[in-house]
């Protein structure tokens, strides 16, 4: 029995194995066939196309391929990253609405909810860029709701805080207040939990992450100064600008991933036997204490898991830029590919990232998720 | 569209050994139809009119071809594809022409592995910008916006332009050209840059008020269009380039659709060579010996092509006519 099913193991792995060397082999014949170039030397090569943004990386047409490649990969994981993070808000607060006593305030967020996950994305990404592009008026008559701040079809002109070497320290002491606050968190839950008493920690913790930096901003002097975006020749220089293609991308994404996620909140705080709730309640546990000692901590276990997958579907659901004109990973090696003609290559290239960004994102909700698991329960 | 390109890439990996065994020519006719890669959408070179019948400059020679082949132009089937797809489509055999405004350049004939059979518009890259920003050159486009289509000719063109030139703009780089020209004409551009014919027919088909754009004096580039085969099919590349030649020449024997008929029996040597009254040049190729005949009879000649589809959009034949009235086409002797 044991040698058939070894046999049988063996055999299924040589076929795989031989499926690749064939598709590989295959492809290399063709092409050559073809006289199609192939090999990975290209990257190296002068891209000689400009990027609509790159920030943190300089860019011009003169450098290579990979470095565009470097940079579409850099405004994916921008609009993933802050995408991800104003999604969970936004589900979060949706999910909990719709549980909400408040009969108007739960059918709102029902609506929200069943619109936004049964419309395609790309319809709405569509629809965002259009209501963008074809409300807002040119920069030479843009709208100035705030002084600094202008709204126009070429995205949103904001003044930005001109550097200053005081900065630096600035970031330094919220980075030591918020360690600082992390190790009093610590300090009190162990006291409390030897002597019973407990500690204003919220109060001292926020005074300490914003204290520290407030100190150090008043001990440079204040040194407080706007870069004011303003119209020069077509467009605004200067100051932050958030380009209608990133407003798009970025809002469509949120939009439709917190549908998700606050359906996914919704069940996981349902979850929780009710039980708990009233052995809580008759504990004499105020409602905002059950709910962050007793009733978050079990929801989590339910809400991680699938909370993972809306997470890698932000990140995936990223390449629609491509249909609105934002300069993402998928566009940029698009637009490799067709310069360059090494379509597979350039398929490879966008495999290879995106299963590690996934894969990535994966292996740190497993470790989190592990971390607030049951001890002892099967995984 | 990204869906397309990975098929074609997974296609390319799994067609079963080299695809020189079966020549393209030999599968078209068991086929029964020409498979031809289109523009999506660009009027006056291929763009389906309001039956859905595809029409243009680029099309007919698609038509052309299937005339020549099967003596009816009616046997082709199109493909609309995006300027970032089409190479892609040509190559896994998707198509067997790609015949939508294609820029002949030394890197597409070498290592894409392509073939281009000739010229059907000689091309240049110019800017087109609304009249109320008040430019009247390409040197004043310094920090503007510009709309443009990823994966052209015309992307690589912009960046080198304002490079040399010394000017900053920012890229807004949409695929579907429809999408990009929407871009241009809400505003979101200052610029929407492409071949001087692709404005001309924008302007003419898409703008609401056409006098409002402006095209700018500055032609950036060089852009002979024409259609494409995969390398490594010599005859197919005959068959087709001949069919396009096949159309210029007649223009330059005053050969059209309506008078053909009556120059079956001309006694015009070089005529009767071309109608196949004499000779066997359709062996040749392998097709039948009235192939040019059934081109100019059903397609017509080039210059018939170009007045019923750019002419009314407001394109002038310019360096596109032939070489006897100053122009640069020009068709090697069929004989």
């Amino acid at each position: 029995m044991r040698a058939r099913a070894a046999a049988l193991q063996l055999a299924l792995v040589a076929a795989v194995l031989f499926v690749f060397w064939y598709v590989a082999s295959n492809t290399a014949q063709n092409l050559e066939a073809r006289k199609i170039a192939s090999g990975f030397a290209f990257l190296a090569r002068e891209a000689g196309f400009e990027i609509g943004e790159a920030p943190f990386l300089a860019y011009s047409a003169a450098d290579s391929y990979a470095r565009a490649i470097l940079v579409g990969l850099i405004n994916t994981f921008r609009v993933a990253l802050i995408g991800i993070v104003l999604a969970t808000m936004l589900g979060t607060l949706l999910g909990l609405a719709r549980l909400s006593r408040n009969w108007l305030l739960a059918k709102l967020a029902a609506l929200y909810v069943e619109v936004m996950r049964n419309v395609p994305l790309l319809v709405q990404l569509f629809f965002l860029y259009a209501v963008i592009t074809e409300n807002f008026p040119g920069p030479r008559d843009a709208l100035s709701p705030l002084p600094g701040v202008f709204l126009s079809n070429r995205g949103i002109a904001l003044p930005l805080l001109a550097p200053h070497a005081a900065h630096a320290w600035i970031g330094a002491a919220l980075a030591a207040g918020a360690v600082l606050a992390w190790l009093l968190a610590r300090w009190a839950r162990r006291r409390q939990a030897l002597t019973g008493q407990p500690f204003p920690v919220f109060a001292a913790g926020a005074a300490l992450v914003l204290g520290l930096p407030l100190a150090v901003f008043l001990a440079a002097g204040a040194p407080f100064a706007l870069a004011w975006p303003e119209l020069q020749g077509f467009n605004f220089a200067g100051g932050a600008n958030l380009t209608p293609e990133f407003a798009t991308l970025l809002g469509g994404l949120t939009l439709y991933t917190a549908a998700f996620i606050a359906e996914i909140v919704r069940a996981g705080v349902q979850a929780v036997d009710r039980g708990q709730f009233e052995a809580a309640y008759s504990l004499g546990l105020p409602r905002r204490r059950t709910m962050r000692l007793v009733i978050l901590p079990q929801a989590l276990r339910v809400i991680i898991p699938p909370l993972t997958s809306q997470y890698l579907n932000l990140t995936k659901n990223s390449s629609l830029a491509v249909a609105i004109g934002y300069p993402d990973l998928v566009s940029i090696a698009n637009t490799t590919m067709n310069q360059t003609g090494q379509a597979i290559e350039g398929i490879a290239i966008i495999m290879a990232v995106y299963l590690t960004i996934s894969l990535s994102i994966s292996a740190l909700m497993n470790w989190y998720n592990r971390r607030i698991a049951l001890k002892g329960a099967r995984a | 569209m990204k869906a397309r390109i990975a098929i074609a890439a997974a296609a390319a990996a799994l067609a079963s050994g080299p695809l020189h065994a079966q020549s393209t020519l030999d599968a078209v006719k068991s086929r029964g139809y020409v498979q031809c890669g289109v523009n999506t959408g660009l009027a006056g070179f291929s763009q389906p009119d309001s039956r859905g019948v595809w029409k243009g400059l680029d099309v007919d020679s698609c038509r052309a071809v299937a005339a020549a082949v099967f003596g009816d132009h009616s046997k082709v089937r199109y493909t609309p594809l995006t300027a970032q797809q089409r190479f892609t489509a040509l190559q896994s055999g998707e198509v067997d022409i790609l015949s939508r405004n294609t820029t002949w350049t030394i890197t597409r004939d070498t290592s894409l592995g392509l073939n281009f059979v000739g010229v059907t518009y000689y091309d240049g890259q110019g800017f087109m910008v609304p009249k109320k920003l008040n430019i009247k050159s390409a040197k004043q486009l310094n920090g503007a916006t510009i709309c443009v289509q990823p994966g052209t000719t015309t992307e690589l063109n912009l960046a080198d332009y304002f490079r040399a030139n010394r000017m900053s703009f920012k890229p807004v780089v949409i695929e579907k050209l429809e999408e990009v020209t929407n871009a241009y004409f809400s505003g979101r551009c200052d610029v929407f840059t492409t071949d001087v014919s692709g404005l001309v027919s924008t302007r003419g088909s898409r703008a609401q008020n056409p006098a409002d754009h402006i095209i700018l004096p500055e032609v950036i580039s060089k852009e002979p269009l024409g259609p494409v085969v995969r390398h490594g099919d010599d005859r197919w590349f005959d068959v087709v380039k001949w069919a396009v030649f096949a159309m210029l020449e007649a223009e330059e024997m005053g050969l059209t659709s309506k008078n053909i008929d009556q120059n079956l029996t001309s006694t015009n040597p070089a005529i009767q060579r071309f109608v196949g009254a004499t000779g066997d040049i359709g062996k040749m190729l392998a097709l039948d010996n009235r192939w040019a005949y059934n081109v100019v009879k059903q397609v017509g000649n080039y210059g018939e092509s170009f007045e019923a589809n750019l002419t009314p959009l407001g394109f002038e034949r310019g360096i596109n006519n032939l070489w006897t009235k100053g122009g640069l086409m020009y068709a090697p002797p069929v004989r």
